[in-house]
């Protein structure tokens, strides 16, 4: 126990340890979190209506990165699968920033639930009566919660055993809970697209492809954040990132962005083509309807992404890595849109008795979004912090962080300081 | 270099008080100025902290729970005395808010009784005056504006709702190109809001109404999406409302006042309908098109008006089953005791 006490007050020192760059990322990372913060007292003191949401678009933009992180979270153990089920030994070793970005990710999801809700402070409700099983939302908090405590259990498992120095005994304790994460992340995310799958009152979610094009948009977006996230590691620790292993996740990538290409092709198809009453809302999306036409710029913005990255990963010529990191990025922000505001907003426009209101975020409903990214990416940052030095023996049981026998004389417990030191090690 | 050094053993991170004078070496001479350098990182942390937590100020007193409010159960677990006294403390509420002791019951439903409402398109000439006496009745938030019914301006011809105008303006109405659909809450037999509630805040009572416990409602709008009526609507500011505005005559489940962060919408008027009265939107209706009453009850008006109109009801696709029924006026009926009335040449057809 004491041990563990030890370990954690040794991870978060260590958080606060690295150079100036890394210093001054947490910080503006903080920065934007508090002003968030800020943001979200504001509108527990006013309601939701310091956002952009009303009776007719009653979910917007929290509901919407809520969609996409889970999307990205199930994905991010994707990674995993190859590891698991084709053996590639490249992945290895990486897995476990795919389980960490997975927790950073279901926590943000679960911030964002949270901001949405109107009186955050009945949460209690939901442990004293629970609709369960008729209530898609009940499953959600199961599943997602479920998700984060298995993610939480095989990354918190595999670091503190390479604290410990023990080995990790893989049989008993990481390979079933991964081979269950897999399953639980087809899981959270089937649910998530169910929960708006199911409800009849609005055509433009109930459709059966919603489900597999959720998939198979996650399966682009996430992999691409790893890519993105690995490519920094690369950069900036000593870890060893093998490219071959990128190579793995572009591969992935290539195939589900090409399978979310077709699905959404034949959506598309199929709304225009026999255009019934029920494509108003594929019309407002795409083309607006009179003069109303908000989301027209973003959804053709986001096609455009999807195909220049689509192009950049199908042509030969693109297989260097610096080619690969522009397309993770058009692919994030691509699928962020269509996911997103392409998903939610327009199956309330028009509303199920033919008004059209449009949705416009406010600032205030802007600055908690962005307060919550800062936050889940300063998780992230932090976990990858701690873990690298744990895995890489840098950091054990009776080996605290960094003692390098020149730094002891120069230094004076400033994290520049410890930087130059971590710099000097890593060369 | 060392991590620890004094200046961090105190930390709020409770576990490690201990562990910080536990093992690794430990070293009391940290330097001056890194002292100086941490504190004010610490304050300055803090300081943003408080910063960023500031609006909470301004909370208003009602959005600090009560321990009474917290532990309060849900209507349907409540017994009689637990129901006495959350009446008891909404009375008190009301009356340090807005200066009146209302009239706060329970009502609840009865035996062998469940409602349906009948609307006559042909006779509605879109004057809204039920949807202010809703209003009014039902204590809705002034500003922002709530309105539990919609009135909506069809072109005649279609029953397409998507072709309707929500916001029509004209100076005087009936228009003749137009006719008028009235839509609220339909009362569903099968409700999907009520399906999909994560905690059960909203349910269908055995008269078939369909209330929400406004206690209970955690706001997460999930029911609004449901709803394929669009009859929902929810608090997104705390409501405005002029004292001398206030129903006094309230019940839990009805028309009491509601806060910032919760659903409400029609209810029947359950707080009159239970104890024999009509709604508020049937009584100021000047044409009579509002029918209303026990369709259990053969005998009663929604009872014949569904055996003998041609009774339609919106969205039927939706399979929602609505206790809300429209018909028009049928010129020539087809019951017999009305069959010289029909025309002459109408009859060889028929
Ligand atoms: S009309 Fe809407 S709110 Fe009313 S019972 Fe039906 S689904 Fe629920
Ligand atoms: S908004 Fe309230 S009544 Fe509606 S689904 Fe959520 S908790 Fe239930």
């Amino acid at each position: 126990m004491r041990d563990y006490a030890v370990f954690l007050w040794r991870c978060f020192r260590l958080s606060f340890v690295g150079d100036w760059r890394y210093g001054a990322w947490m910080l503006t990372l903080t920065a934007i979190a508090l002003l968030g913060l800020n943001a979200y007292c504001r509108q527990l003191v006013f309601g939701l209506a310091t956002t952009g949401m009303t009776d007719q678009v009653s979910w917007g933009l929290y509901i919407a990165n809520f969609t996409f992180l889970v999307g990205m979270a199930a994905a991010a153990v994707m990674l995993v699968i190859p590891v698991y089920i084709y053996r590639n030994k490249e992945l290895h070793d990486l897995v476990i920033f795919g389980e960490l970005a997975a927790v950073s990710f279901i926590i943000m999801c679960l911030l964002f639930v949270t901001v949405d809700l109107g009186r955050p402070d009945r949460m209690h409700h939901l442990f004293l009566r629970f609709n369960f099983p008729l209530s898609m939302l009940t499953w959600d908090v199961i599943v997602l919660n479920g998700y984060l405590l298995l993610n939480l259990h095989i990354c918190g498992y595999l670091i503190y055993c390479a604290y410990r120095k023990r080995e990790p005994r893989k049989a008993l304790f990481v390979v079933p809970f991964v081979l269950i994460a897999i399953v639980w992340a087809v899981s959270i995310h089937t649910v998530t697209a169910f929960l708006y799958v199911g409800l009849g009152a609005r055509p433009f979610w109930n459709s059966a492809i919603i489900a597999p094009r959720f998939l198979a948009s996650a399966f682009a977006a996430g992999p691409a954040f790893i890519v993105l996230a690995l490519q920094v590691i690369r950069r900036f620790t000593d870890y060893d990132v093998p490219s071959k292993a990128l190579m793995t996740l572009r591969q992935i990538i290539l195939v589900a962005l090409t399978i979310n290409v077709f699905l959404l092709m034949s959506e598309v198809f199929t709304e225009f083509y026999a255009d019934t009453a029920h494509s108003a809302s594929t019309h407002y999306l795409f083309f607006g309807i009179g003069e109303n036409r908000a989301l027209v710029p973003w959804i053709w913005t986001s096609l455009g992404m999807t195909a220049a990255a689509l192009l950049i990963l199908y042509l030969p010529l693109a297989r260097s890595l610096r080619y690969l990191n522009i397309a993770c990025v058009l692919i994030i922000i691509g699928v962020w849109i269509e996911k997103g505001m392409g998903l939610i907003v327009p199956a309330f426009i028009p509303t199920p008795i033919g008004e059209i209101v449009e949705y416009r975020p406010t600032i205030n409903e802007i600055l908690v979004c962005l307060g919550i990214w800062a936050a889940g990416i300063l998780l992230f940052t932090i976990s990858v912090r701690i873990t690298i030095p744990v895995l890489s023996g840098r950091l054990t049981i009776d080996h605290p962080y960094a003692t390098e026998p020149d730094t002891e004389t120069e230094s004076n417990g400033s994290p520049r300081a410890t930087a130059l030191a971590f710099e000097r090690s890593t060369s | 270099m060392r991590i620890f050094d004094s200046s961090q053993s105190k930390c709020s991170h409770g576990e490690c008080s201990s562990a910080c004078s536990g093992p690794g070496p430990h070293r009391l001479g940290s330097t001056r100025r890194s002292f100086l350098r941490k504190g004010a990182a610490a304050i300055g942390g803090m300081a943003a902290l408080v910063g960023a937590l500031s609006p909470l100020r301004e909370l208003d007193e009602s959005d600090l729970g009560s321990v009474e409010k917290f532990i309060q159960k849900h209507y349907k677990e409540m017994d009689g005395e637990e129901m006495r006294q959350a009446l008891e403390r909404i009375s008190r509420e009301v009356e340090k808010r807005y200066d009146l002791r209302p009239d706060i019951r329970d009502v609840r439903p009865m035996d062998g009784v469940e409602f349906v409402y009948a609307l006559n398109l042909s006779r509605c000439i879109g004057c809204r005056k039920c949807v202010y006496a809703c209003v009014e009745e039902n204590s809705q938030s002034r500003e922002p504006e709530i309105q539990y019914i919609r009135v909506v301006e069809m072109p005649r011809g279609t029953l397409d709702i998507e072709k309707g105008n929500h916001h029509y303006d004209r100076p005087t109405v009936p228009d003749s190109e137009h006719y008028y659909m009235p839509i609220q809450c339909h009362q569903c037999a099968k409700p999907p809001c009520v399906k999909v509630c994560p905690v059960g805040a909203t349910w269908q009572e055995p008269d078939g109404i369909t209330v929400i416990d406004y206690d209970w409602c955690i706001g997460c709008r999930y029911c609004e999406a449901a709803c394929p009526y669009w009859a929902r609507r929810f608090n997104f500011a705390e409501p405005k409302i002029p004292k001398e505005d206030i129903n006094p005559r309230m019940s839990y489940l009805s028309n009491r006042p509601r806060h910032k962060g919760v659903m409400e919408k029609c209810h029947f008027c359950l707080h009159r309908t239970r104890v024999g009265e009509l709604p508020a939107c049937l009584e100021v209706c000047p044409t009579g098109a509002r029918k209303f009453g026990n369709v259990l009850d053969p005998r009663s008006e929604v009872s014949e008006i569904l055996k003998t109109k041609r009774v339609f009801v919106l969205k039927e696709e939706a399979g929602t089953l609505p206790r809300f029924f429209y018909y028009f006026d049928e010129r020539h009926p087809r019951s017999d005791g009305d069959r010289e009335a029909a025309a002459p040449g109408r009859e060889a057809t028929a």
